[in-house]
């Protein structure tokens, strides 16, 4: 075969446009799409809460550290994570009487009338970020998903704001954004576990009730909490694969 | 024989419109899914990165305590000593990007302590609780306790 200048010059050109796919594949791969920043490797982490009931002190710093950290709108119907009051009369955990007076942000005024011979407590709740999640089974785009570090997040330039996920999800964790119209939820503040700190709400929790945990260290505390707690999920029943543990959880908390 | 095919130019009009179909449907599908969707599951795999975006507003208690080593060691012994600055403090990340722009401002001190220490019967009773009407005659908190050290 002799090469000639037309040859020479088609084969050159082949070939660098090759190497510029084939840089830019490895460039791709290298970089460990789709976190994208070496220091924090998805594969490596499955993260869970652990919330010790018997600690919660319904203080609310939780909530108003979460609203100030994702910036959730203050009206009192939009939280991503909230505090209950539970009155359990006589022991009756069929009818435990529940209040959350704008989910806990400025604290619960006491209720005498039900708290004789209650037994009281709060419980705080999020989302749960179940491993198989209802809210993600049902949304028609694809704008929910489980990432691969075992939080549920939501795709926001991709949600229709159809609200299905909101119905489906049992444990009332989502809501749509009143000014964006699309949903929004608790995203475990994923901009500050993937950067090595807590949560928002972890971080302020003055007596350590709740508990950022990653189920795939063997080291993380969490572990330890597990095994020495007596540990419940809320609505078990529904199989969720809920990742938030709860020690001293009460019957009546549904 | 004649009609026979006529038929068959029906048919192949009909395939050729479906290809014509087919082809528009790639193309378009192509165009509108996002490169990335797909990649780890039902979703785009860069809507990731977007919740990573956000800035925290929260720095962490192990950064102000980088700084702030005197207060770590007045709290050291005392029970307030477990919790984070910002539990009271509020967030500052902006603060601890840059310290003297950005400065905090103190907390009042009553309806913050009131915040945990009011009593409630749904709080542990291990936990100490007073009923603040009674408990100091009108006298702030930070009268007898001081915040960072609460013991008298």
């Amino acid at each position: 075969m002799t090469v000639n200048r037309r040859r020479f010059l088609l084969d050159s050109g082949r070939y660098l446009f090759m190497t510029a796919v084939t840089a830019r594949a490895v460039e791709h791969v290298l970089a460990g799409t789709p976190e994208k920043a070496p220091e924090y490797e998805m594969y490596d982490h499955w993260w869970a809460m652990a919330v010790d009931i018997g600690l919660c002190i319904g203080c609310g710093a939780c909530v108003r550290a979460c609203k100030t950290e994702n910036d959730v709108p203050l009206e009192p119907f939009y939280f991503r994570t909230w505090v209950e009051r539970y009155h359990v009369p006589g022991g009756d955990i069929e009818h435990p009487v529940v209040d959350a007076p704008n989910g806990g942000y400025d604290g619960f005024p006491a209720r005498p009338e039900v708290a004789e011979g209650s037994k009281s407590f709060f419980v705080p709740k999020l989302c749960n970020h179940c491993a198989h999640s209802p809210c993600v089974q049902v949304c028609p785009v694809g704008a929910t998903f489980e990432s691969p570090d075992g939080v549920v997040l939501v795709d926001k330039t991709y949600c229709l704001g159809c609200r299905y996920c909101v119905q489906a999800c049992p444990y009332g964790c989502r809501f749509i954004d009143p000014r964006t119209h699309v949903v929004d939820k608790c995203t475990l503040c994923y901009h500050r576990i993937s950067r090595g700190l807590t949560t928002a709400c972890c971080e302020v929790c003055p007596t350590g009730a709740r508990m950022l945990g990653d189920l795939k260290d063997p080291d993380d505390p969490i572990q330890e909490f597990l095994r020495s707690n007596m540990v419940q999920v809320l609505k078990p029943q529904m199989a969720t694969g809920s990742k938030v543990y709860y020690a001293s959880l009460d019957g009546s908390v549904r | 024989m004649r009609d026979g095919f006529k038929d068959r130019e029906h048919l192949l009009r009909m395939a050729a419109l479906f290809v014509v179909g087919l082809a528009a449907f790639v193309v378009l599908r192509g165009v509108l899914v996002p490169a990335d969707f797909g990649e780890l599951g039902h979703y785009r795999s860069s809507a990731i990165d977007d919740n990573r975006a956000l800035a925290p507003g929260f720095a962490g208690r192990a950064l102000c305590e980088g700084c702030h080593d005197d207060v770590v060691e007045a709290r050291a012994a005392s029970a307030h000593a477990r919790i984070a600055c910002e539990a009271c403090h509020g967030a500052l990340a902006a603060h601890a990007e840059s310290p003297d722009e950005v400065l905090p401002e103190l907390p009042a001190a009553a309806p913050l302590c009131v915040s945990c220490h009011e009593a409630d019967v749904a709080r542990p009773s291990w936990f100490p609780q007073v009923e603040s009407s009674e408990h100091a005659a009108g006298a702030a908190c930070d009268e007898c306790h001081a915040p960072h050290r609460p013991e008298v």
